[in-house]
């Protein structure tokens, strides 16, 4: 029995390194220099699109309703006539602005851009498309994934400063719809002790988090064999690999940047 | 003119080729034939380079490919057109952007050039005026001929295919094989084809080479099938009645 787990553990950590590995060498396929920048630039807009506009909808719908909830929670928390209730706006504000912007909808957008990245490519590879890519004497690693990593770090900031706004006005609506809060205080609440640094601090994890969940999504469609079976295996991966991966960088960089 | 010296593959602990040599001339259309699980479409991926092998040497008219660096192959590859089992058409591009693609990318070409040596190769395989749909909106076989024009956009020195007429009904198969018969022709291209169509053996090959089990079992001219004594050739070849039938009137 002992030697069973031993075993499998052993392969857990065979297995980890092994895919570690590849990840870094297909990295270092996907940096290098690209074939025809046409071609790429148009692959960049087009992933753009897809991986920023597409989103916008699920990103605000998010954002509005956690805003409004954390305002309503704060506010039903705050029994105490002694906190001034401007502080439910002060709370919204940095837990939106710290966390929820960035690191929430980073694993919000690793179940809807993540999925679809690992299910894209991974059906490009079954269907012998990234071979047809090969032959032609096309870096398939690049030409496919630079394109989605660079239009990640054009977008997820964007978003995460979007899902900001879009929270703080969700919180507003919230405090002045219940009576949680008036306007005049949440608004006091939102501008009191503001500290721009930790817009800065959720941009850059908004930037690392999209180069972790569209590279790690990539890679386990870029590896995927076998038939539509595998394809749902490896989105299924994808997702939980990446968002493994983004809660662990949260922590690391949180511990760093603050 | 490409020569494949003593070629071996494994997968894990499986040996799929084993010490196989042969070579595939200018002009003729070279096919592979074997039963399905025999190591054809590895053989073929092998010479391609989508497949390392483990041991052997592949020549493309004198330069060995299996010692090429990363760039190297690359230049090589464009010199090589490939066409699919099952099409490999992309999937989010039109039928024209699909052929467009190897232009635009390699040929240095402007827009409207590429377009219109597209048209040219569309035109060329008969597929006109369907060039912005996309492949789901075509059929197999009109897929399959898509992918030849796109195989043949970079007027490549080597064409490979692997099973163009699999899945097409005998009508469509005929016309698929004929369209490679003709374009090698024209090209003088290189042409390697893996195919288990016996009407494709008979009609197109020229020089055949019988895998079995992952082994080179026989090669020759496709005149010589009817008069081999090789069993297992026989046994693949002449596995219908129609073909025993054939056999027996031509001896």
């Amino acid at each position: 029995m002992n030697f069973y787990y031993f075993y499998t553990f052993k392969n857990y950590v065979m297995n980890f390194f092994f895919n570690l590995g590849r990840y870094i060498l297909l990295m270092r396929r996907v940096f290098s220099k690209p074939d025809d920048s046409r071609e790429y630039f148009k692959a960049i807009g087009k992933e753009i699109v897809f991986i920023g506009y597409n989103s916008l909808l699920i990103v605000f719908v998010i954002s509005f309703f956690i805003g409004a909830v954390i305002t309503i929670q704060t506010a039903y928390n705050m029994t105490n006539p002694i906190l001034p209730t401007y502080l439910v706006g002060l709370g919204t504000r940095d837990s939106m602005i710290l966390e929820f912007s960035s690191t929430i909808v980073a694993i919000v957008l690793a179940g809807k851009v993540g999925s679809s990245i690992a299910s894209q490519i991974g059906t490009m590879r079954v269907t012998e498309q990234i071979d047809a890519l090969e032959i032609m004497g096309v870096n398939s690693a690049s030409f496919l994934i630079s394109p989605k990593i660079i239009a990640s770090l054009c977008t997820f900031p964007i978003l995460c400063l979007l899902s900001m706004v879009v929270g703080i006005f969700g919180g507003w609506i919230a405090g002045e719809f219940t009576g949680a809060v008036s306007s005049d205080q949440y608004i006091y609440g939102i501008q009191y002790m503001f500290i721009p640094y930790y817009m800065v601090y959720s941009v850059i994890k908004s930037v690392f988090f999209g180069v972790i969940i569209t590279s790690i999504s990539s890679y386990f469609g870029y590896f995927t064999t076998g038939g539509a079976l595998e394809v749902g295996q490896s989105s299924t991966k994808a997702v939980v690999n990446s968002t493994l991966v983004v809660l662990l960088f949260n922590l690391i960089l949180t511990s760093i940047l603050l | 003119m490409i020569e494949i010296q003593n070629i071996s593959k494994s997968f894990r602990n499986t040996q799929v080729l084993f010490d196989i040599s042969t070579s595939f001339e200018e002009g003729k259309v070279n096919l592979i034939i074997g039963q399905s699980g025999s190591g054809k479409t590895v053989l073929l991926k092998s010479i391609v380079g989508l497949h390392e092998v483990d041991a052997g040497n592949i020549f493309f008219h004198g330069r060995n490919f299996t010692t090429m660096s990363f760039k190297e192959r690359k230049e090589i590859r464009k010199e090589i057109g490939m066409v699919f089992q099952g099409g490999a058409l992309f999937d989010s591009s039109t039928l024209e952007e699909n052929v467009m693609f190897p232009l635009r990318m390699f040929a240095n070409m402007s827009v409207e050039e590429a377009r219109e040596r597209a048209n040219f190769c569309l035109k060329r395989v008969e597929v006109e005026n369907r060039n912005n749909l996309y492949p789901a909106e075509i059929s197999g076989g009109m897929q399959k001929r898509v992918a030849i024009a796109r195989a043949i956009a970079l007027n490549p020195k080597y064409l490979f295919c692997d099973e163009p007429n699999s899945g097409l009904d005998p009508r469509t198969a005929i016309v698929i094989d004929n369209l490679i018969k003709e374009i090698i022709t024209e090209y003088n291209i290189t042409c390697v084809v893996n195919t288990h169509d016996m009407n494709s053996v008979m009609e197109i090959g020229d020089k055949i080479v019988f895998i079995y089990q992952g082994k080179k079992w026989w090669e020759g001219k496709r005149d010589e099938i009817w008069e081999t004594n090789n069993v297992e050739l026989n046994d693949f070849v002449f596995a219908s009645e129609l073909y025993k039938k054939i056999r027996k009137s031509k001896l």
